[in-house]
């Protein structure tokens, strides 16, 4: 069999998995069923990617989209305890809205589609594309792209900070434990020896 | 075409037969070294010594019946053991075993170039193998929920947070250790299996260690070996750190509704993930395949026909007999210190750890850091 066929084979099979688990999430009537078809989605997508050579992209995606954020997702989602959500509740209110995000985004893809791929035989031409997909990654990263990445750093690092000052309120009374005061304590501080006579019982 | 395929196939095998026959005998050695470590016998009914125990275990399992609860979600019920096992047997493909000498024979003339012992040949294998664990957690969460139980809703709670958790330490662990491989230069002649490969690859992490026991990464990476065998037991669940389980307190965790082969697919994942951190402790930290006795005159030479897999595997039973020994030796951490000493001890000690590592590759510090 021809290798191309193989992979367009491949291709449509994860394409048709994904188009339909991307549905399935914003269709399915459980909350956790849509954050488990949304984990499935971004599983197809990252194979999608390996077809295309990203492996590294693919791969991130695994380890920070599917192995951290969507287990918080779950967490949260299974702690809320809504099983069944009344479908289409609100939808023309926020029809607007949603016609608004969805005009942006493909707006956004056509760009990219039209243009991005200009960029990618450019990086062919000047020999990035020979290294690893990996290397080459890191070595634009931290060279041509520094600014970006370093602020997209602090941006994150910024809302890790303040998701923690929102919801550390000092309380008082407590019964917190200080591990430094637990490890230095003596015997002499907890157990006192006392010596006694024997006393006679009458 | 069909060839390529069957081959793949009999790798595959060549890889998860053993791996089955380690678990089975892993949970042998536990109740043994743990029985000896309490002052009992352990198993000693079936067989010699009690060694067909696991084969007898493995029997009553499959011969149980599979109950499943009526109140459950029956699809995600089923399916969350193979969300358990999937990533545990799906990581072992990007692992090295060693290096093979290979001749291709073309036009009459003979080519020797070496090439890893490795099922896939990926360039960001420690990558994928960091994906791969953190998808486990997956089977656990799915099993909890699925359940529709109190108790094992709890477990999976408990196990989600801690493995969430203890993965920043763990991923900080091995950004060191990948720190210390870049500074290896790949030398196509003696390294004809590596050209063309990273330091995120396993191989060359491996290689980078060369030169004697100590330059395997534990010594000039201690806190960070140390950071990553405890996320390691963390990760698995294991004791000290099985709140998951608490069998004193929730019965079993996730899985308390589930019986026969779905109980045992569990176990199996458990088991595999032991060995896969315990193989990836040797490989990371302590050589992999290269001999304790290179670079130390006339032991090399008297060792020098010792396979690498025999070391790789003896390094690898060393942390499994560590898994065992935690466990034995060890009283249960409370949830509140387990995770005290994930985020607050753990994460700040490795990116101390990264930074005192720059400095020392930067300055080319010897012997591990100046081969330049």
């Amino acid at each position: 069999m021809d290798k191309n066929l193989i992979i367009q084979i491949i291709f449509y099979g994860f394409s048709t998995v994904l188009i339909l688990s991307a549905l399935k999430v914003i269709t399915a009537r459980n909350t956790v069923y849509s954050a488990l078809f949304l984990v499935l989605a971004f599983f197809t997508c990252s194979a999608i990617w390996i077809l295309l050579r990203a492996e590294f992209l693919a791969i991130a995606l695994i380890l920070v989209y599917v192995g951290a954020v969507m287990v918080l997702f779950l967490f949260v989602v299974m702690m809320l305890n809504i099983n069944e959500q009344p479908l289409r509740e609100g939808f023309i209110k926020y029809l607007p809205v949603g016609i608004l995000v969805a005009v942006v985004v493909v707006a956004e893809m056509i760009i990219v589609i039209t243009n991005g791929f200009g960029a990618i035989t450019e990086a062919k031409a000047s020999g990035l594309m020979v290294t690893s997909n990996t290397k080459a990654l890191g070595s634009v990263l931290y060279t041509d792209y520094l600014y970006q990445f370093e602020i997209a750093a602090v941006i994150l690092l910024l809302a890790i900070i303040a998701a923690i000052v929102l919801t550390l309120h000092h309380q008082t009374g407590t019964k917190h434990q200080d591990p430094g005061k637990q490890v230095q304590v003596k015997a002499k501080d907890r157990v006192r020896l006392v010596k006694m006579d024997t006393e006679k019982v009458e | 075409m069909f060839l390529d395929l069957l081959w793949i196939v009999v790798k595959i095998l060549l890889i998860v037969l053993p791996l089955m026959f380690s678990v089975a005998y892993l949970t042998y050695a536990e109740r043994k070294i743990i029985g000896y470590m309490q002052v009992r016998c352990g198993p000693n009914r079936v067989g010699p010594y009690g060694l067909l125990q696991p084969i007898a275990d493995a029997v009553k399992l499959l011969f149980k019946e599979i109950i499943i609860p009526s109140s459950s979600n029956k699809f995600l019920f089923v399916i969350a053991p193979i969300l358990a096992i999937a990533p545990a047997l799906a990581a072992w493909a990007v692992i090295p075993f060693g290096e093979i000498d290979v001749s291709t024979t073309v036009a009459g003339k003979t080519t020797t170039t070496q090439e890893l012992l490795v099922l896939a040949d990926i360039d960001a294998s420690l990558l994928y193998i960091l994906a791969l664990t953190s998808i486990g957690v997956y089977g656990v969460i799915v099993a909890g929920w699925a359940s529709n139980s109190k108790y094992a809703f709890l477990g999976s709670m408990r196990s989600a947070a801690q493995i969430v958790s203890y993965e920043i330490a763990m991923g900080f662990a091995l950004v060191g250790v990948l720190m210390a491989a870049s500074v290896y230069q790949i030398d196509p002649v003696t390294d004809p299996a590596l050209v063309g490969k990273s330091a995120i690859n396993l191989g060359v992490i491996v290689k980078s260690q060369s030169g004697g026991f100590w330059h395997w990464y534990w010594l000039p990476l201690m806190p960070l070996f140390i950071v990553y065998l405890v996320s390691g037991v963390a990760e698995t669940n294991r004791a000290p750190f099985d709140v998951a389980e608490g069998e004193s307190e929730i019965v079993a965790g996730f899985h308390v509704e589930y019986s026969g082969m779905a109980f045992a697919v569990f176990f199996l994942a458990e088991y595999a993930v032991i060995i896969l951190i315990s193989m990836l402790c040797a490989l990371l930290f302590c050589g992999g395949w290269l001999s304790p006795f290179e670079g130390i005159p006339h032991l090399e030479e008297w060792f020098a026909w010792v396979p690498g897999l025999v070391w790789l595997i003896m390094k690898t039973m060393f942390f499994m007999f560590c898994f065992l020994w935690f466990r034995a030796t060890f009283p249960r951490y409370r949830y509140d210190q387990i995770m005290r000493l994930g985020w607050k001890v753990f994460i700040p000690v490795t990116i101390v750890w990264i930074v005192v590592l720059a400095a020392a590759i930067a300055y080319e510090l010897p012997p591990w850091f100046d081969q330049v």
